[in-house]
């Protein structure tokens, strides 16, 4: 499998990175050297195994259903980089 | 009286509670040398000298009446992955802006909870991805090592750079670190210093800067296995705020320092030999075997045949959790925001593109790639399996040997922009270390000697899942062997 412009130009946009045209065949040489030497994989005989999850089994831990957390929105919105009111300010989204 | 800075974690912890110096003496002692060095060596990205004094004199009340934790008033620097409440945390990224969280994260709470004094943040590489610190947005630190006769800028190796250079130049007594694929283990090495990850769920990941979920895990940076084993202690713990974090009671690992290893069985893997690896590298990892043989363990041979194939499932897993952990820097809940066009969409993809650094773009598509329809199944989960091929044949020879040893690196320090630009080339730094992060085991680096330029060579012990003490034990008895005494010259 190997990328060309017209998919890194879609990756880039699933992303949400702007890579600028004259990047995207640049682009698609770094990402095929690095696919071309994850290819080898293939060779590893994965049947019947299942995928890792931990090395250590352990069943997640249940809390009670309660509020834990809240009351914080100054907190919340003090990193933002444009707040008004005590809210986030986001682009204009609808028409 | 020694220099204060100069001393090891556990001998300065000992000094404060015998009341030989205070804890402001101490702090201010590394203070001044940050103030002095970190021009040159850049290894803080923010120093904290007000919170530090404020903690060291808290410290200092609790010493007066004979109180206080396991490591009150020990001054710590922090690698800047930790969230640290009301001090500036970027992970080192343009993205992250002047990000000042309003929480603390799990580790560095334990931390605090034991009396440690904060000094500041360290530089890192973007995110924790990158081998040699230069990916940072502040630029890359400085190895306090040179090689002999030459003044060329080495790299402390990464991501945890800032962590291993400050240790390294005495600039804190110990220092937090992260780990997803060596990155605690490979700048210890470059730096001749001792680092261990713990088995993965040991250390809480909340309030650490996510890279890749199922491989990250916090440990400590120290100057000897007992500090690294006092750390850890202190780090760990069950927390219901990371539900991958194991409920477990924390060993007392610093008892494993300095017990016997005799009969214990060293498995030695025969895959770890790897072509091209210097002849001087080899030597150690014999010599390494000889000190476990005379220290009265035994050798056993063992072999990891999927080792080959860990490096490259790394590169499909760490990117594709990546892409989907830093789908949340989005310019609008916190950050430095790009406007674009200042529709939505431009401006998410003008904040990621300007905030981004290169390496960090770079994993994210192709961590995208790699989730994206149709090819989850043929990366992703064939990973994922190939995981459980890797952490089969660790348990395959766990059922023969008690450890393994290994070296940590496959090379000394290297120079900036030596590796060229081929992003495989500085992959392949993590060839020995990524197999532990993929297993989920523990795993610790230490120095066993100097290279033919005097530069310092770590060995690696692995252990089997949640037996951290067995690292210790075995790294305690080679750095008692080894004798590693040697210093960077002090030339900054």
């Amino acid at each position: 499998m190997s990328v060309d412009k017209k998919t890194v130009s879609k990756v880039a946009r699933l992303a949400r990175i702007a890579v600028p045209e004259d990047r995207l065949e640049p682009m698609a040489t770094e990402l095929n050297t690095i696919l071309a030497w994850i290819e080898q994989l293939n060779e590893v005989d994965v049947e019947g195994v299942e995928p890792m999850t931990t090395p250590v089994a352990m069943e997640l831990p249940m809390r009670d259903d309660v509020v834990t957390d809240g009351n914080i929105r100054d907190q919340v919105l003090s990193n933002a980089p444009r707040t008004e009111d005590g809210f986030f300010v986001v682009p204009k989204v609808v028409e | 009286m020694t220099n204060l800075t100069q001393l090891s974690l556990s001998d300065a912890v000992d000094g404060l509670k015998a009341k030989k110096f205070s804890s402001q003496e101490i702090t201010q002692a590394f203070l001044s040398s940050i103030n002095a060095s970190n021009a040159t060596l850049n290894a803080y990205v923010v120093v904290t000298p007000d919170k530090a004094l404020d903690m060291a004199k808290a410290s200092d009340a609790k010493l007066a009446k004979g109180q206080g934790g396991k490591l009150e008033g020990a001054p710590l620097g922090i690698k800047d992955l930790f969230c640290t409440k009301g001090v500036r945390t970027t992970a080192c990224s343009n993205i992250l802006g002047e990000f000042t969280p309003t929480y603390e994260s799990t580790v560095t709470q334990n931390l605090w909870d034991q009396g440690s004094v904060m000094l500041g943040k360290l530089n890192m590489d973007e995110f924790a991805m990158g081998s040699s610190n230069e990916t940072s947005r502040f630029g890359p630190p400085t190895n306090p090592w040179r090689r002999e006769r030459s003044d060329v800028k080495l790299t402390a190796g990464g991501s945890s750079g800032g962590s291993a250079t400050a240790v390294a130049a005495d600039l804190c007594l110990a220092a937090t670190a992260s780990d997803t694929g060596g990155s605690i283990r490979q700048p210890a090495a470059f730096t001749g210093i001792v680092g261990i990850k713990p088995t993965y769920g040991r250390a809480s990941r909340y309030g650490m800067v996510a890279f890749a979920s199922s491989l990250d895990q916090a440990g400590p940076l120290a100057k000897t296995v007992k500090d690294a084993a006092l750390m850890l202690e202190v780090m760990c713990s069950g927390d219901m705020k990371d539900s991958t974090s194991l409920h477990l009671p924390v060993p007392q690992w610093t008892k494993s320092v300095g017990a016997s290893v005799k009969g214990m069985k060293i498995g030695v893997p025969k895959e770890y030999r790897v072509d091209g690896m210097p002849e001087e590298i080899e030597k150690l990892w014999q010599q390494g075997i000889a000190w476990m043989k005379a220290a009265g363990a035994e050798i056993v041979d063992v072999s990891l045949p999927h080792t080959k194939y860990a490096l490259p499932a790394y590169y499909i897993v760490a990117p594709a959790e990546a892409s989907s952990n830093l789908a949340r820097y989005d310019g609008i809940r916190y950050g430095a925001r790009q406007s674009g066009d200042g529709s939505l969409t431009s401006t998410y993809e003008t904040t990621r593109a300007k905030g981004f650094g290169a390496e960090v773009q770079r994993r994210l598509l192709i961590g995208t790639y790699v989730l994206s329809a149709g090819y989850y199944d043929a990366y992703y989960l064939r990973a994922q399996k190939v995981r459980t091929r890797i952490l089969q044949d660790f348990e395959e020879a766990f059922k023969h040997c008690d450890a393994l040893l290994t070296p940590a690196t496959p090379s000394a320090a290297f120079g900036y922009g030596e590796k060229g630009d081929d992003p495989v080339a500085m992959y392949l730094n993590d060839i020995f270390t990524v197999t532990a992060n993929l297993a989920g085991l523990p795993a610790l680096a230490l120095p066993a000697g100097l290279d033919g330029q005097g530069l310092p060579l770590g060995l690696q012990v692995i252990g089997k899942a949640l037996d951290e003490a067995s690292c210790f034990k075995v790294a305690a008895a080679i750095e008692d062997a080894a004798g590693f005494k040697a210093r960077p010259d002090k030339w900054w």
